[in-house]
């Protein structure tokens, strides 16, 4: 019932690129893949209905090209865009510029991504609807004078954050005022540099807290409906790395409050379409909103496997018009599922990158596994873009199965000669304290060599 | 006796001669460096690593422009050192 879409151009590259490809095949709907002069031979570009060159490697000509890909949307008959994750996907002139062309931009409203965007406006909106946040300076620090009075008050540690930072770009930890006077100018510098706006702001800082975050669903009619948490507590510099659902550390009751919560927040700023709302939750279960990302996120599956919710094809369903007529107690949840992130980097070598030709392939299968990639035997890994090589997950009917999965998943993955995060998931899968589900924020650096001082020479 | 020391990409990546496009380059052929100077920087899958001099000397050559894309082993820069 209702309309749905005959064509979508599909505004990324890479494993998220395919799933929504995918996506789109099982629904019936057409697809046009885009790309780069450097992307030619990618999966994305093999599986889709439709191929668009977009310009040259470098993203800033391509996967950041709005005439670009707008064109490419107008030239193919595209009727929607799906923009997956990054690139453009929370970018608020690309969602104005698809809904000025008569195309549909598969994701939330363009003010939505925009307060997503700006994280001092979405706290204090938080702030006023009710919800916990952080501790931190009311609006923009633009002194180091500030930034210090404001740290005496909320006590160090403290974070100096880019107010449009993201993907864990713009943080400086700051555990004295002397760290705090050397940061302060450089988070503003990333922030002018890295997102075209150097407003900072000075917050409260968790010592090895745990990420949690709800997946959300909101139609066009008013309906807000959560799909239960993931645990993506195990990363390193921000980046995420282990995600799983449902935490090991929520109970049902506190899951209860927390769902609430995330539901206002998506209110509180009338959410449309997929997003996820980030709490920090600190050891005596205390939790504080941190912010709102509008995108459908790299962590999608393991609730997928949980819930039994294609979200991607709830994005387009939503974004088409659709009606969200279930909640999440109506959904057959059941089980665990856990997602590693594979990267192309060497993590005995300070997570160096390591490009390269994949000559040897071997993917991972049986029972419980699920493996969302776009590489295969003899491609060539573009020096241009991240170093995402894909995302295993595991189901079982117990986390303790999920794990145990996982460890034969990851011995069996082999991606020859290149270096990758798969040796370090074999030893978490193996560790007793990733077993008992008992890690915070800074679990993975036990796992990795020490740095020898001479290692910065990745900026 | 003056040397001449070959400065290598030590992996495929896209070189810089500058942190941003408004700065100026971090050497040019002529100048004096340090052992462990920056030369320039090597941008692989999104990482940015820094190209450091091996040696005390000064820059002979630069045989790559600014942002052009690199393989492992391509040679960047020439040193002389004494």
């Amino acid at each position: 019932m209702g309309r749905t879409f005959s064509k979508i151009l599909v505004a990324n590259r890479g494993e998220i690129a395919l799933r929504i490809i995918r996506a789109c095949k099982e629904m019936g709907i057409q697809s046009v893949a885009v790309y780069s002069e450097a992307d030619e031979d990618s999966m994305h570009v093999k599986q889709s209905d439709e191929r668009v060159c977009i310009g040259p490697a470098v993203s800033a000509k391509s996967y950041l090209n709005i005439e670009s890909i707008i064109q490419a949307a107008r030239d193919t008959g595209a009727d929607a865009v799906h923009p997956g994750y990054g690139y453009l996907a929370e970018k608020k002139a690309f969602a104005v510029a698809c809904l000025e062309s008569g195309i549909v931009f598969i994701g939330p409203k363009p003010e939505n991504l925009a307060l997503a965007g700006d994280k001092i406006a979405a706290k204090t909106r938080m702030q006023d609807a009710g919800l916990p946040v952080m501790p931190s300076s009311p609006g923009g620090v633009s002194t180091i004078e500030d930034a210090r009075a404001f740290a005496e008050k909320i006590g160090y540690p403290v974070m100096v954050k880019a107010s449009g930072g993201g993907g864990g770009r713009g943080i400086k930890v700051c555990h004295n005022v002397a760290e705090l006077e050397e940061e302060f100018p450089v988070a503003r510098m990333e922030g002018r540099t890295a997102f075209d706006n150097d407003e900072v702001y000075v917050e409260k800082y968790l010592t090895n807290p745990r990420h949690i975050e709800f997946q959300i669903l909101a139609d066009k009619h008013g309906n807000v409906i959560h799909l239960g948490e993931r645990e993506c507590t195990i990363q390193r510099r921000y980046q995420k790395l282990i995600e799983e659902c449902p935490s090991p550390a929520l109970t049902p009751e506190l899951r209860n409050v927390m769902s609430r919560a995330a539901i206002e927040a998506a209110r509180a700023v009338d959410y449309e379409n997929a997003g996820t709302v980030e709490f920090l939750l600190d050891s005596d279960m205390n939790f504080y909103f941190m912010e709102i990302n509008s995108r459908i996120q790299v962590e999608h599956p393991v609730t997928e496997l949980v819930t039994g919710v294609d979200l991607v094809k709830e994005q387009i369903r939503l974004a088409a018009g659709g009606t969200l007529d279930y909640s999440f107690d109506d959904l057959n949840r059941r089980g665990w599922a856990i997602e590693c992130r594979i990267n192309a980097e060497d993590p005995e070598k300070n997570f160096k990158p390591s490009p390269g030709t994949i000559q040897e392939y071997h993917a991972p299968g049986g029972y419980g596994v699920r493996l969302d990639t776009h590489l295969y035997q003899g491609y060539e890994l573009p020096i241009y873009y991240d170093s995402l090589l894909a995302k295993l997950i595991t189901f079982d009917l117990t986390r303790e199965g999920a794990i145990d999965i996982m460890r034969r998943a990851l011995h069996e993955y082999r991606i020859e000669p290149l270096k990758t995060t798969i040796p370090l998931y074999c030893q978490v899968m193996d560790d007793n304290d990733f077993r008992e589900g008992n890690f915070g924020t800074d679990y993975i650096e036990r796992f990795l060599p020490e740095e020898d001082g001479e290692e910065d020479d990745d900026l | 006796m003056s040397k001449r020391i070959e400065v290598k990409a030590a992996m495929s990546g896209i070189f810089y001669r500058t942190a941003s496009p408004e700065e100026p380059p971090y050497v040019e052929v002529g100048t004096e460096v340090k052992k462990k100077q920056v030369l320039g920087l090597l941008e692989t899958m999104k990482v940015f690593q820094k190209v450091r001099s091996p040696v005390d000397g000064k820059v002979a050559e630069i045989l790559v422009e600014n942002e052009t894309p690199l393989k492992d082993g391509d040679v960047i820069f020439i040193i002389e050192t004494e």
